[in-house]
């Protein structure tokens, strides 16, 4: 049967799809993400008006401005602190934080630490692209060892941040790092982070063809995908420490999986203080 | 050589290869080509035609019409949300 061309997605049920089509470059990691997030609304039967998706600064930060849930956009660096009173304040809200690493872990990495470590009951998704891509490329606290970004033309020299060990180290109960090409992958790891009560995070490894691409010698979007499937393996039950993302050296994979999936109490002060008055 | 059986599923009969057709969004594409590298059955090609942002937008190549199983990667991995795969209802069975 030959295609046929069509004007809406089934999809679009969850977007404002008068902001359609989205600013984001062609082939970035930020889109296959999005859909999975939408897809993950639709199957985890909570009612779209309970969902809240909020963001700080940077490309990824656009997200919720196309998402067609309560939605809110931060300053840079702030997402998880708006969003952590959101939760406080209508615990019955599925609040997601959808930001950059640059916003979560460079400017907003403080809030990041004591919000996992308290167990707030927020989904953080973090789309890792390595650089800060809405400002031109600069080296961000998660660009790999020896990669090259507008302000490390020599190749970068700072150990980068290894974002599963972080979030794990800080308490959080559901940790888990995929590919914007792992789709489906995706959708489940934040269903199941739908599903979890207390502070999630998901790491998304993304393409950016232009921030971090064309400095580092890959060519487009495409094949940048092309190395995460050629280097990716999947091990849910990997040692944390060795997570970190070297692009030098060829014989070290890129690990995927749900690494942690614990249960603890959540954040819940409003019931802590309930207790203590009886 | 005379006797010798081929193993067969015990279901084969049952089984149908699901078929798919699909949509695109050409207005929405930017040409990525995800949707062309990753298609499992590789049923898509670039169009010689273009959108209003001149990108060439995936169509279904000639002879693959009936490839498409509907098996939805594309409409998940594609970032712009321009394109999906709908089961069809009426197939044939396996032969």
């Amino acid at each position: 049967m030959p295609e046929i061309l069509v004007e809406a997605h089934p999809i679009d049920a969850v977007f404002r799809t008068d902001r359609l089509p989205h600013i984001f470059c062609p082939g970035c990691g930020i889109g296959p993400t999005m859909h999975a997030y939408a897809q993950a609304i639709l199957e985890s039967g909570i009612p779209k008006d309970q969902h809240a998706c909020v963001s700080g600064i940077g490309c990824t930060a656009r997200v919720p401005g196309y998402m067609d849930v309560d939605s809110y956009h931060t300053t840079h660096g702030r997402s998880i602190p708006f969003a952590l009173a959101i939760a406080l304040v209508k615990p019955e809200m599925e609040v997601t934080v959808f930001s950059g690493d640059g916003d979560l872990f460079g400017i907003g990495g403080n809030h990041f630490i004591h919000a996992a470590r308290r167990n707030v009951d927020i989904n953080v998704i973090c789309i890792n692209n390595f650089n800060y891509g809405m400002t031109g490329g600069q080296a961000g606290p998660t660009l790999p060892l020896g990669a090259k970004a507008t302000t490390a033309p020599y190749g970068n020299t700072e150990p980068p941040f290894n974002l599963p060990y972080l979030a794990a180290a800080c308490g959080a109960v559901f940790v888990a790092r995929w590919t914007a090409l792992h789709v489906r992958q995706l959708k489940d790891a934040i269903l199941r982070a739908m599903q979890k009560k207390g502070f999630t995070f998901i790491e998304v490894l993304s393409p950016c063809p232009v921030g971090f691409g064309s400095p580092n010698d890959i060519g487009d979007a495409i094949e940048e995908v092309w190395l995460y499937r050629e280097r990716c393996v999947v091990n849910h039950d990997a040692y944390l420490p060795d997570l970190e993302i070297d692009l030098r050296r060829k014989d070290v994979p890129f690990v995927m999986g749900n690494f942690v999936d614990i249960d603890k109490a959540p954040f819940d002060p409003l019931a802590m203080m309930k207790n203590k008055g009886e | 050589m005379a006797g010798v059986s081929v193993r067969q599923p015990l279901d084969r009969k049952a089984v149908r290869i699901p078929r798919g057709q699909l949509y695109i969004i050409p207005e929405r594409c930017k040409g990525c080509r995800f949707c062309i590298d990753f298609c499992p059955r590789d049923v898509l090609v670039e169009t010689t035609e273009m959108n209003a942002k001149g990108y060439h937008y995936p169509v279904v190549a000639e002879g693959k019409e009936d490839e498409c199983i509907a098996c939805q990667f594309c409409s998940i991995l594609c970032p712009e949300f321009a394109i999906y795969t709908e089961e069809t209802v009426e197939e044939e069975s396996v032969e």
